[in-house]
């Protein structure tokens, strides 16, 4: 069963369309490709909450519909929760 | 003829296809809403649209006010219009300004007559138009002849995952073919500003459409009491995984789909001059938005949802899909279009855009939408500013 989308290949995040548990190898299917992939989730990922497809250093950029959607403040791992905590806008 | 297919629609005098058949009673003003109401009332199957202003407006407010008006009784999904106002003038500019399509509409005014005299004059007028509209026939026409109108509301993540790629899957589609399309919430825009100027199919156009957005960042700044970046995105969109508003904005411009370019801008309730996509500048509050499209010409709206917005318009049909599996089944009567087995991976984006493009033919050729069958008939007029 699908339990994330990724909108773009260029993706660096995904879209958990189920609650996600730590620990588990979580599958997710990529919109344009139709393509399948795995990552193990290293924390809780609530319906509607990225997970990190990538290791991203602070400062990276995190790429969701194949464009920026912010800056990393605080490293985040593959299989990681990303939102608030490690991610904020260029804007303000 | 395109590869969309054929709907069967009402070909009007100045050659557009519209879906409905309305005979309209359209108030010049405020004070005329009584009268309309009890035409609409005498006559079955006419419909009044009443709205609260047409006093005092001037200057750029008063240009908006005549354009919607006139623009929505223009609208190819109406047939005929009785015009009703308190004074002559006005009204007379409504009616002239509709009657340059070359479809029956006339006026009435209600100083000199009162509302009985006027009622009953006007209702006379309204029964003719009306059976006149009943022998109306829908004829074939190239779907790329609708003009399609997009906004999102009460957006939630399944908004930006599912229900508006899959308009955007549509729009690619039928701007390719040649139809005529747009999007607008220019506030909605914000932080995915860039991405949208880059989507513009020539400099001019992006250019245009910046002006416009800064325009309306210059507005904000100026009647702001507080700090936006406090409440964009908001609480509700951070408790549903929206960190930023670059990822709200571009979830939004997910509805103008991949490959579709916009020609040009437009203004409220401006109509577009020629096929492709076109960006209109609206609030992104939805019952003005529509209003300003339906003005615009537009005679069917796509409207994706996440937690169940309702809004309808009483002369372009609102087409509602939605992703959200819990609005889905909570609000199951306002919704047309399920496209929640995205979420699932049990349907992709080519297959749900197919399926709202066949719901989207079947409205055309006269299904109802929830909307009309609720009787959501939100007509909103923007306002610039106050009347003198």
């Amino acid at each position: 069963m699908i339990q994330f989308l990724i909108h773009d290949s260029q993706d660096t995040v995904g879209v958990a369309t189920v609650d996600i548990k730590a620990g588990e190898g979580a599958q997710g299917l990529y919109m344009d490709s139709q393509e399948k992939m795995e990552v193990s989730a290293l924390q809780d990922i609530p319906l509607g909450h990225k997970i990190a497809l990538a290791d991203h250093k602070v400062d990276d950029g995190v790429i969701k519909y194949g464009h920026d959607i912010g800056r990393v403040v605080a490293p985040i791992k593959k299989g990681e929760h990303v939102h608030i905590h490690n991610l904020k806008t260029r804007r303000w | 003829m395109s590869n969309l297919g054929t709907v069967w629609g009402y070909r009007r005098e100045n050659g557009r296809v519209g879906i409905r058949n309305h005979v309209v009673i359209l108030p010049l003003d405020d004070l005329s809403n009584s009268a309309c109401e009890k035409v609409a009332y005498s006559v079955k199957g006419c419909k009044a649209i009443p709205h609260a202003y047409g006093r005092l407006q001037f200057g750029k407010d008063l240009e908006l006010f005549f354009r919607t008006l006139i623009g929505t009784g223009a609208n190819p999904n109406v047939a005929a219009v009785v015009v009703i106002g308190i004074e002559p003038e006005w009204t007379n500019t409504i009616v002239e300004g509709i009657a340059e399509t070359g479809k029956p509409v006339v006026g009435f005014s209600i100083e000199r007559y009162g509302d009985f005299k006027t009622v009953e004059m006007a209702s006379r007028k309204a029964y003719e138009f009306m059976q006149w509209a009943s022998e109306q026939r829908r004829e074939e026409a190239d779907l790329k002849e609708i003009w399609v109108s997009t906004k999102c509301g009460e957006s939630d993540t399944t908004s930006g995952l599912a229900s508006n790629p899959t308009v955007g899957n549509v729009f690619d589609r039928l701007v390719a073919a040649g139809a005529t399309c747009s999007f607008g919430e220019t506030s909605e825009i914000t932080g995915g500003e860039e991405v949208c100027k880059q989507r513009a199919a020539t400099v001019e156009a992006g250019e245009e459409f910046m002006r416009i957005f800064n325009a309306y960042q210059a507005m904000i700044e100026r009647y702001k009491t507080d700090d936006l970046s406090g409440s964009q995105p908001t609480k509700g969109n951070i408790r549903g995984g929206l960190t930023t508003i670059e990822e709200k904005a571009l979830g939004n411009l997910q509805k103008i789909g991949k490959t579709c370019r916009y020609v040009g801008c437009l203004d409220k309730a401006e109509s577009p001059k020629g096929p492709g996509l076109w960006f209109m500048d609206t609030s992104s509050a939805a019952a003005e938005a529509v209003t300003l499209w339906a003005a615009a010409g537009f005679v069917a709206h796509l409207f994706p949802t996440g937690q169940g917005n309702i809004v309808g318009n009483p002369i372009e049909p609102v087409i509602k899909l939605s992703a959200n599996p819990l609005t889905v089944k909570t609000m199951a009567e306002h919704i047309d279009y399920d496209c929640s087995a995205i979420l699932k991976g049990e349907m992709t984006l080519d297959e749900s855009g197919e399926g709202l493009l066949e719901i989207l033919k079947r409205t055309c050729n006269g299904r109802l939408t929830a909307t009309e069958l609720l009787g959501h008939e939100e007509f909103v007029l923007t306002k610039l500013y106050e009347s003198a």
